[in-house]
């Protein structure tokens, strides 16, 4: 762990707000969701939301029931409980989510806001694959899906999952937002910015980079799909997504499905202990894989 | 049932917000000022939480179908039935067939119309309020249009005596500069000494950028202190990994025009936050207009929780005075 200290802030008289680092890294993640975990269990009168982030989190409470300090004592104790985390079990699903890169839809957003980007001449894909140095767009695209992504905070809009790739640090894939974000990126765009990937639910604002388009949804208003009987938002944190590439006949063929109503995630349970990921990211990522498509 | 014939600006459906589903990235929505909305429902004898309309800028034309107990409170925004002058902050009654329209708004910018019995639109995650940018919520997830018909609910809970009215000191006074107080933090680390000053310095212009999301604001550019940017952050000064946004929250990106951020707006990001609007001001700048004025005053959390419970203890007093007229 660095020897970052959390910073524990008032957002108003009704959010508490917790940074626990001020750079992404899985560990902090875990901890994180430990806490905002054993926090929903206190079941504590006065707590409306419990919103985990990437590196931070934020409780939002009834300062009529609850005191602010009361409750940053409450957080400050529940952070002591999970510097080690030998006990956490994260309850997990493994996910295949189909993207089209480079699809025609949002190649047409891409061209749209040229003058907000860093490098008006190259496309999104160009631009991310070259500054992270790889040679091809092929190698950059090989890379985002040779690997599985850790949904580590569902927010900006319902649905929308932000995801870091499960790698080791000096494999991991950062890019910047867009200069001036965007008034339009199309629904289900899949994204890129600062080290997270996310998939849009809606079509609206955005500052990732927009490299393809999800096949399938993550929020469906309607609740038309299976997955999505329950929540009109189908990720969750803890979830492992792996995002593969597919061709647009594929794509065209699952839209199908998703438009009459039948498609179904392919996914599995998974149980996992946030150890298995840090001590060989690359290990846990590769057994992810080979339970997803073949047990 | 209360036609539409025409829909005004943007008028909506709100209540007192859909709480409890921010981590699934679903804002609370609902009425941008909840004082004036919970003294309309006192007015009409409503349960707390009962769904009004939000009216924004310019009123709608409504026509009652059968007799009706409303109130009108908010923006100052003359109402007329069937073309007569009716009064603001008091209990009307309006008969089948009356029209109710309004004259331009002379200050503030929302006004709240309640109806005995509340709007009856379905409750979707524990409200009615309308979140416009999904299409969730509210009359079919949108402002009104004309030739909507809006059903009216069972959600009253007393008789009020037509012409009951609140009395002068506890109507609000919307002016064109605004004194919002807000209590620093969440990020405000990353600002420079000089740009948190100047920050609180400064009067602020309301820019056409201000709707229920929330109010984009004009004056100077702020900095920030420089720093080698952390992994995850991306690589504007102003980017951090992202995370939650308080509602009230205000971001400055890449130092320019300030964001503050209200019922309807996203619930996190990777720009870094720096203040918040206490809750008892959110109601107030939510009565600001595009070039009006807003000033923001740094208060302690005790003072946030001082004037919170002015207003409760207000709105306790109209509660009592109404009911027990």
């Amino acid at each position: 762990m660095n020897d970052f200290i959390t910073r524990y802030s008032y957002g108003g008289d009704e959010f508490i707000f917790v940074e626990m680092s001020e750079d992404m890294n899985l560990e902090v993640n875990f901890q994180a969701m430990a806490i905002t975990e054993k926090l929903k269990k206190k079941n504590i009168p006065g707590v409306l939301d419990i919103c985990p982030s990437n590196a931070s989190y934020m409780v939002r409470y009834n300062p009529d029931e609850l005191a602010a300090d009361d409750l940053i004592n409450e957080l400050k104790q529940l952070e002591s409980s999970v510097e080690n985390l030998d006990d956490v079990v994260i309850n997990s699903r493994l996910v295949d989510v189909p993207v089209l890169f480079e699809d025609p839809w949002t190649h047409e957003a891409v061209m749209q806001f040229r003058d907000r980007h860093q490098d008006p001449e190259s496309t999104d894909i160009e631009y991310a694959a070259r500054i992270n140095g790889y040679d091809s767009k092929e190698e950059f695209i090989e890379a985002i899906t040779g690997s599985p992504f850790l949904v580590s905070m569902i927010g900006f809009v319902p649905g929308l999952p932000f995801c870091f790739q499960i790698v080791p640090r000096e494999k991991q894939i950062e890019v910047p937002k867009y200069v001036r974000p965007r008034t339009f990126t199309p629904e289900r765009c899949f994204g890129f910015g600062g080290g997270f990937s996310v998939v849009y639910p809606v079509q609206g604002a955005g500052g990732y980079q927009m490299f393809g388009i999800s096949a399938t949804p993550v929020f469906d208003k309607e609740q038309k799909l299976p997955d999505f009987q329950e929540s009109m938002v189908f990720p969750r944190q803890g979830d492992i997504f792996r995002y593969r590439s597919v061709s647009r006949e594929e794509y065209d063929a699952i839209r199908e499905q998703v438009e009459a109503g039948t498609f179904e995630y392919r996914k599995k349970e998974f149980q996992f202990k946030p150890d298995d990921v840090l001590k060989d990211p690359d290990a846990f990522s590769q057994e992810v894989l080979r339970r997803l498509y073949n047990d | 049932m209360i036609k539409v014939l025409k829909p005004g600006l943007q008028t909506t459906v709100q209540d007192d917000g859909r709480i409890g589903y921010y981590e699934t990235g679903m804002p609370p929505s609902g009425a941008l000022d909840q004082y004036s909305y919970g003294i309309a429902n006192m007015l009409v004898g409503n349960d707390k939480g009962a769904a009004c309309l939000e009216i924004t800028m310019m009123g709608p034309e409504l026509a009652f179908e059968k007799n009706s107990t409303i109130a009108i409170t908010g923006a100052t925004i003359p109402p007329k039935v069937n073309g007569e002058d009716v009064p603001m902050w008091e209990t009307l009654e309006v008969k089948a067939g009356d029209v109710l329209s309004f004259d331009f708004v002379k200050k503030g910018a929302r006004a709240y119309l309640a109806v005995a019995g509340g709007i009856d639109v379905p409750v979707i995650m524990d409200s009615r309020s309308t979140y416009t940018l999904c299409g969730i919520g509210g009359y079919e997830g949108r402002a009104l249009a004309a030739d909507d018909s809006l059903s009216i609910g069972s959600m009253k809970e007393k008789d009020v005596k037509i012409g009951t009215s609140v009395p002068e000191q506890y109507i609000p006074q919307f002016t064109n500069k605004h004194d919002i107080r807000i209590i620093i933090g969440l990020c405000s680390y990353r600002l420079t000494e000089e740009s948190k000053q100047k920050f609180l310095d400064l009067e602020w212009t309301v820019t056409p950028e201000a709707n229920r999301v929330g109010y984009r604001l004009k004056g100077e550019r702020l900095d920030f202190v420089p720093r080698e940017q952390p992994f995850g952050a991306g690589s504007n000064p102003s980017n951090v990994v992202d995370l939650g946004y308080p509602i009230g929250s205000i971001q400055i990106p890449d130092g320019v025009e300030p964001i503050a951020l209200l019922n309807d707006a996203v619930t996190g990001g990777g720009y870094a936050t720096v203040a918040t609007i206490i809750s008892t001001d959110l109601n107030r700048i939510a009565q600001a207009k595009t070039n009006e004025k807003i000033k923001f005053v740094s208060v302690t959390l005790e003072e946030a929780l001082e004037a919170r419970k002015e207003t409760k203890q207000n709105l306790e007093e109209i509660r009592n005075l109404i009911h027990t007229n």
